[in-house]
Parts: C-alpha cells; sequence; structure tokens
C-alpha cells in the first residue's frame, strides 16, 4: 500500500465520493432512490460488484499494460464487468438464494451503472496504485455510493409527502434535492 | 413504415430531447457542462458513437441472437467509443483533457444503449441513422443549452473554441459590476441547474 488506509477510506466516501463530487453513477441514484428499500438492495449490490469488478479488472489491466494492449481498455473492462455481473447473478441464485432474492432486479441493472466502470477507469489510470490500494479505493467509492444513496432516499420519502409545485415535480425536484445534498458534501473538498 | 425518415430525425431534436425528456445518461450531463465548448464537445462525440453504432446495429439485428443482444450491443458500441477516444486525443487535445474519463464512460451512457435496443435492432438502417443522428444532436443541443446557462452565470463570460474553427469570446457580459453565481460551475451547481432547467421544461411542454 502506497497511501496510508484512513486516507484513502476518507478521501473515497466523502472529498471525492462517487455521485456527488464525481457525477458517475447518476441513473441508480436518481431511479432507486424512491423508496428507502429499494435504494438499501442497490447500495448493497453496488459494494458486492464494485469490488469483484475492482479485483478482476486490476488483473486485465496489469495485462493489458504488459502486452503494450492499452487501446483495448475500454472494450475489455465492460467485457468484464458485463460477465461478471452475468456471473454473479448465476452463482447467487444456485449458492446463497436469500441474498439473491434481496438483490433481485439491481444485479443486472448494474451492468450500465458508469459507476462501477469509472471506479475501475480511475484505478486504472493512476499509476502508482497497488492492488490493495485499488481495492480500499474501490470500497471507499462502493460504501460512498450507498451513503449518498440512501440520504437521498430518506429525503425523497419525505418530498412525496411535500407538496411540490407541478412542473417541478418528480425528477426536477429531485435534482434539486441532489444538489443540496452535494453542497453538504461539496464543504469536504479540499480536506485530503 | 409508419413514420418517415425526417420524423425519425426531428423526434430527436424536440419530443424524445434527451435528457430532458428521457431522463437517462445524466452523468456526462452534469460533469461536462462547466462550460458551453465542454458539452458541445461531449454532444458530438455521443452523436457520433451513437450514429455508428445505430447503423451497425440495425444492419447486423439479423445475425445478432436475441439472447446475448446486450452483449453484443456493447462490445460496437465500445469499438466507436474507443475510435472517438483516440480521435480526439490526436485532434483535439484541450476538449479531451477537459472530457477525461467521461469519454471511455460514453460506452455506459444510457441513451446510447437505449436506442440500439428500442430503435436501431428492429428497424432497417435508413431510420436507424436519422434516429441516431436527431438523438445525437438534440443531446448536443442540451448539453450545449446547460453549458451555455452555466458558464455565463457562473463566470460572466462565454468563450466558445471548437477544433481552432469556431471562435466566439464574450467577457463581461452584464458589466464589470456583476458578481458570477460561482456556485454554478461548482458540483452541487450541476445538479440545481439541470433541476431547474428541467422545470422550465415542463412548463414549455405543458402548455
Amino acid at each position: 500500500m502506497t497511501e496510508p488506509f484512513f486516507e484513502l477510506m476518507f478521501a473515497g466516501i466523502f472529498v471525492n465520493n462517487i455521485v456527488l463530487a464525481q457525477f458517475l453513477g447518476q441513473c441508480p441514484f436518481l431511479g432507486t432512490s424512491k423508496k428507502m428499500s429499494t435504494a438499501t438492495g442497490m447500495s448493497m449490490a453496488v459494494v458486492f460488484v464494485l469490488i469483484l469488478a475492482a479485483v478482476f479488472t486490476w488483473f486485465i489491466n496489469n495485462l493489458l499494460v504488459k502486452h503494450d494492449l492499452d487501446y483495448l481498455q475500454i472494450v475489455s473492462f465492460i467485457l468484464v464487468i458485463a460477465s461478471l455481473v452475468q456471473f454473479v447473478e448465476m452463482f447467487l441464485k444456485k449458492m446463497v438464494p436469500p441474498l439473491y432474492s434481496s438483490l433481485g432486479i439491481f444485479l443486472p441493472l448494474i451492468t450500465t451503472n458508469c459507476a462501477v466502470m469509472g471506479a475501475c477507469l480511475i484505478n486504472a489510470g493512476k499509476e502508482e496504485y497497488l492492488f490493495m490500494d485499488c481495492i480500499i479505493n474501490a470500497l471507499a467509492y462502493a460504501i460512498g455510493f450507498g451513503l449518498a444513496l440512501i440520504l437521498f432516499a430518506g429525503v425523497r420519502e419525505r418530498i412525496i409527502l411535500a407538496r411540490v409545485p407541478k412542473p417541478l415535480e418528480d425528477a426536477s425536484i429531485g435534482l434539486v434535492t441532489a444538489g443540496i445534498i452535494a453542497l453538504t458534501f461539496y464543504t469536504f473538498q479540499g480536506m485530503v | 413504415m409508419a413514420k418517415s425518415i425526417a420524423q425519425e430525425f426531428k423526434k430527436g431534436l424536440w419530443d424524445e430531447i434527451p435528457p430532458f425528456n428521457l431522463v437517462l445518461g445524466l452523468c456526462p450531463v452534469l460533469a461536462v457542462t462547466k462550460t458551453i465548448a465542454g458539452g458541445i464537445g461531449m454532444g458530438l462525440a455521443t452523436t457520433f458513437v451513437l450514429v455508428c453504432s445505430n447503423l451497425l446495429v440495425s444492419l447486423l439485428r439479423k445475425v445478432i441472437p436475441p439472447k446475448v443482444r446486450i452483449a453484443c450491443f456493447i462490445i460496437i458500441i465500445a469499438t466507436f467509443v474507443t475510435i472517438v477516444k483516440f480521435a480526439l486525443e490526436a485532434y483535439a487535445y484541450d476538449l479531451y483533457n477537459e472530457l477525461g474519463m467521461f469519454i471511455p464512460l460514453i460506452v455506459v451512457n444510457c441513451v446510447v444503449l437505449g436506442r440500439s435496443e428500442a430503435f436501431a435492432y428492429k428497424n432497417k438502417f435508413a431510420p436507424s441513422i436519422a434516429d441516431g443522428l436527431g438523438i445525437g444532436l438534440g443531446f448536443t443541443l442540451s448539453l450545449g443549452a446547460i453549458g451555455a446557462v452555466r458558464e455565463i452565470l457562473g463566470t460572466g463570460n462565454l468563450t466558445f473554441n471548437i477544433l481552432g474553427q469556431f471562435k466566439y469570446e464574450a467577457t463581461e457580459i452584464f458589466g464589470s459590476s456583476f458578481e458570477p453565481f460561482t456556485f454554478l460551475i461548482e458540483a452541487p451547481g450541476a445538479f440545481v441547474c439541470v433541476g431547474l432547467l428541467l422545470c422550465l421544461m415542463n412548463i414549455v411542454g405543458k402548455k
């Protein structure tokens, strides 16, 4: 490890929060935040897949760099992530049915979650990162995603009860709310 | 055929304009629209990928088996994204640096995959190109509009320069006493700005 554990975690969860500071994974962030239960399901699925994807893409990336095949990065990463998601889905269905039924439809959706692809690309772009750095970074991003999603879902559940002006309904008020939550995370900027 | 090619093209510019009327693919919308140039550059890159992948998917639609179609779409899209990435690195290095990670991430943009799945896989190649071009230009327009709002209100200036060909520069549009809303070019401002524009679109669209 090149950087201290705490620093990596804090930077990944708060300072460079993947949803609110780096704008990755907006689709699940807005799509699955209407109910608290779906938000927790999605967060768990992301933590699970993001760490697995970080492990696999680390090996793939090393292989590509070694053989001078950098230009295949995008194609191979997305293929690895897509097949990983399929594999995890089949594995869980067979071996751990309770977890499978609680993650449910969120697993296949993760393929097009740019938070997963984005975190892998960030890891690949940092040449000084060793294996453990990548894994901890991925864990921090995943926790940051979960934290933002669950906070947001809590606020959105309240908004349903409020009277919102007609044109602002649904996605529009959601984005403005997300902006206010992003403002709280923005205060961490520059701490690490 | 229910609709003409011109109609397929036109629907992307207003009726189904992304990201406002289909709230998909928001990541680049929020991230690269600090400036109008970044927004339009991103929009054009996405348009290229959309048109090419739509064309190839519609040509191969009889060959691609339905069960593995998503994987096939993703490989086709990833190929064109790689082309765009290297082209931008070679010919528009400033733009390449500004967009950064969001060029490879076009591959997971729901708008692109969505058009392959919902349109190109079921239609002939001419309407598919028109559809890709329409949706792509609609996307470019919205990104440019968001970029313009954020740049003008957030910095008070407007600079526009794509490949050194189309140059436009205006400083202190509202006069020197105008204090720019720096909030708008920071991360939280992106959410609020897109949210309010969406609200505006709802008001205009519902009339």
